[in-house]
């Protein structure tokens, strides 16, 4: 079961507040305010990602708050797999929850925006086409992925409970 | 086997004789938290989806904090909300309008050592000041706790920061978890449990340690947690618990620790994080003529009534300078009461300070105490990141209640010792 989809590359220390400002998801319509997300790099970042593309980062994607709206904005614009250096634990668990898979790269410093990239999160390989380069990443255990493939933990629990 | 106190309470939380570093167990929760933001409108909301009912009335806290005088629609509707889903689930701890989720958890009963916690927000961390083990987690992970009262945790790798001397005047526990920022970033203790200890530690006054335990959140940490001691007891049992265990939550002498780091107190300057990580920390006399618009005690990291009283003990008999703004946001009512009988806030007045209402408040860029675009403020609060606090073009600095108010007086980043000698 491998992804393929566009990189997105930004640097360390992508924190909550970047990902969702606070003036976003605090306003009545939080779920529509994901327009916001990423907008002091690229204000236009909503509108370029392509359903099913990667975000990748550097070391310490997610830092900040416990802020659900992270992931969730992410995945509402598109991104469907973020792929960094390294995660903060709230937003790595906040990201699988949301059936957004949060996978562990030493190597992301080597993708550039725009890279197609080839995931296969159980096995633990990042294929990038773009440059004809593969790169190891810690492998998903495999009930995640099947929360994942649920659409996260809400219709995953939903699922358990009716059986 | 010989355990930290983290491990004693993921063992019995888990109910296990003993559990390491790597295992991954189910525990119960003693103790959720959610507030206006992660709460109803956020995990409710997603309880309601899944047609789960609460699994504990008495075992949930919602507090009010976010969102509370922020004066807007929206703020007021989402208020609104919260009354109502707690009247609907039958919630019997509801803490609306009290102050700061994370101080009014203690304040009114709910921390004691050896507990089981997880709180929707990320300075959930607070509560191992107490000896209990707090997490922060999001929303969905919360919808988990509220239906199930369970939750999976992987047993963190303890570390022991040893705290060593003493403190010297002007000097308290927002400056010690500042230089440990600074020195090991805002990472270096990733799904780690940073346990604090060393004769500073002990010598601090139970209140001052949550904020070590609060911006455990800022260095990484799965938490932090703190030994209980006679000053705990006598703290909690003031806010009225009553089950303050000082024998079981102790780590055992021969417990096992991944890294064991020291700082030492004695030579501790001021600290001062520099825009936008509080990883950029470094002395305060480093920081040159840095003119501030704004100077801010706040928070839950630092607006509990003893910051307060650093506050006043600095700027009595002076007056904030023109041109700077200087606001402080008690962190809970009561404090905001304790500290009208005292008197610290005639002299925090006096001095031209604005008292504002107890909420999130600067912290998070609501209310009066927002940076405007290209500002510069001082905070003694718990992040600085971009826009965090206000217009994405302002920038924050983060400093210890001594140094915000030194700093309010003066106008630019200032030494509190100044002021203090």
């Amino acid at each position: 079961m491998t992804h393929q989809g566009n990189a997105w590359k930004f640097g360390d220390n992508i924190d909550t507040d970047q990902i969702a400002p606070n003036h976003a998801y605090r306003r009545s319509d939080p779920e529509t305010a994901y327009v916001y997300c990423m907008e002091n790099q690229d204000p236009d970042f909503h509108k370029k990602v392509q359903v099913g593309d990667i975000f990748v980062a550097g070391a310490n994607l997610g830092i900040g708050s416990s802020r659900e709206w992270a992931p969730f904005y992410l995945h509402k614009c598109g991104i469907r797999i973020a792929l960094a250096k390294s995660f903060a634990r709230i937003f790595y668990r906040n990201s699988f929850n949301l059936a957004l898979p949060a996978l562990v790269c030493a190597d992301t410093d080597k993708i550039e925006t725009g890279d197609v990239l080839d995931v296969d999160p159980l096995k633990g390989q990042v294929k990038n086409i773009t440059k004809d380069e593969t790169y190891a990443c810690d492998p998903v255990p495999e009930h995640l992925m099947q929360m994942v493939a649920d659409g996260g933990l809400l219709p995953h629990l939903k699922k358990k409970l009716a059986n | 086997m010989a355990q930290t106190i983290a491990e004693k309470i993921l063992a019995h939380a888990s109910g296990n004789q003993t559990v390491k570093p790597g295992d991954i167990v189910t525990c119960r929760v003693d103790m959720a938290m959610m507030h206006d933001s992660s709460g109803p409108r956020a995990a409710g909301k997603k309880l309601d989806e899944l047609g789960a009912p609460i699994w504990d009335t008495d075992k949930l806290v919602v507090v009010t904090d976010h969102y509370v005088n922020e004066g807007t629609d929206a703020s007021r509707a989402i208020q609104d909300h919260c009354d109502v889903w707690c009247r609907d689930h039958g919630v019997k701890h509801y803490l609306r309008d009290k102050g700061i989720c994370h101080i009014v958890l203690p304040e009114f009963g709910h921390v004691a050592p050896g507990k089981f916690c997880v709180g929707a927000d990320s300075h959930s961390t607070t509560a191992g000041a107490f000896g209990a083990f707090m997490v922060g987690v999001g929303a969905t992970e919360m919808t988990g706790v509220l239906a199930t009262g369970e939750i999976w945790v992987r047993v963190p790798e303890s570390v022991r920061m040893e705290v060593t001397g003493k403190l010297a005047p002007g000097v308290a526990a927002k400056d010690v978890i500042l230089k440990i920022c600074g020195q090991w970033g805002i990472m270096g203790f990733g799904y780690q449990c940073v346990e604090f200890c060393g004769s500073a530690v002990e010598a601090m006054s139970a209140m001052d340690r949550m904020t070590l335990t609060n911006m455990a959140a800022e260095i990484g940490a799965k938490t932090g947690i703190i030994a209980p001691d006679g000053k705990t007891k006598s703290l909690l049992e003031g806010w009225g618990r009553k089950d303050v265990d000082l024998q079981t939550w102790q780590s055992d002498a021969d417990a096992r620790y991944v890294k064991r780091l020291t700082i030492d107190g004695s030579a501790l300057s001021p600290q001062v994080a520099a825009p936008a990580s509080p990883e950029n920390a470094d002395d305060v006399r480093a920081y040159g003529n840095v003119k501030l618009d704004q100077a801010y005690l706040g928070a839950c990291t630092g607006a509990k009534l003893e910051d307060l009283h650093m506050a006043a003990e600095v700027v009595k008999g002076h007056k904030a300078a023109k041109g700077t703004r200087f606001y402080v946001a008690p962190s809970t009512y009561r404090m905001r009461d304790q500290a009208e009988a005292d008197g610290t806030l005639a002299i925090l007045r006096d001095a031209g300070a604005v008292i504002l209402e107890s909420g999130c408040g600067g912290c998070i860029g609501i209310g009066d105490a927002h940076l405007n675009e290209n500002e510069v403020g001082i905070s003694s609060t718990n992040r600085n990141f971009v826009g965090r606090a206000g217009a994405p073009s302002s920038k924050l600095y983060l400093a210890s209640p001594y140094t915000v108010a030194a700093s309010a007086i003066a106008g630019r980043i200032t030494d509190p010792r100044e002021f203090l000698a």
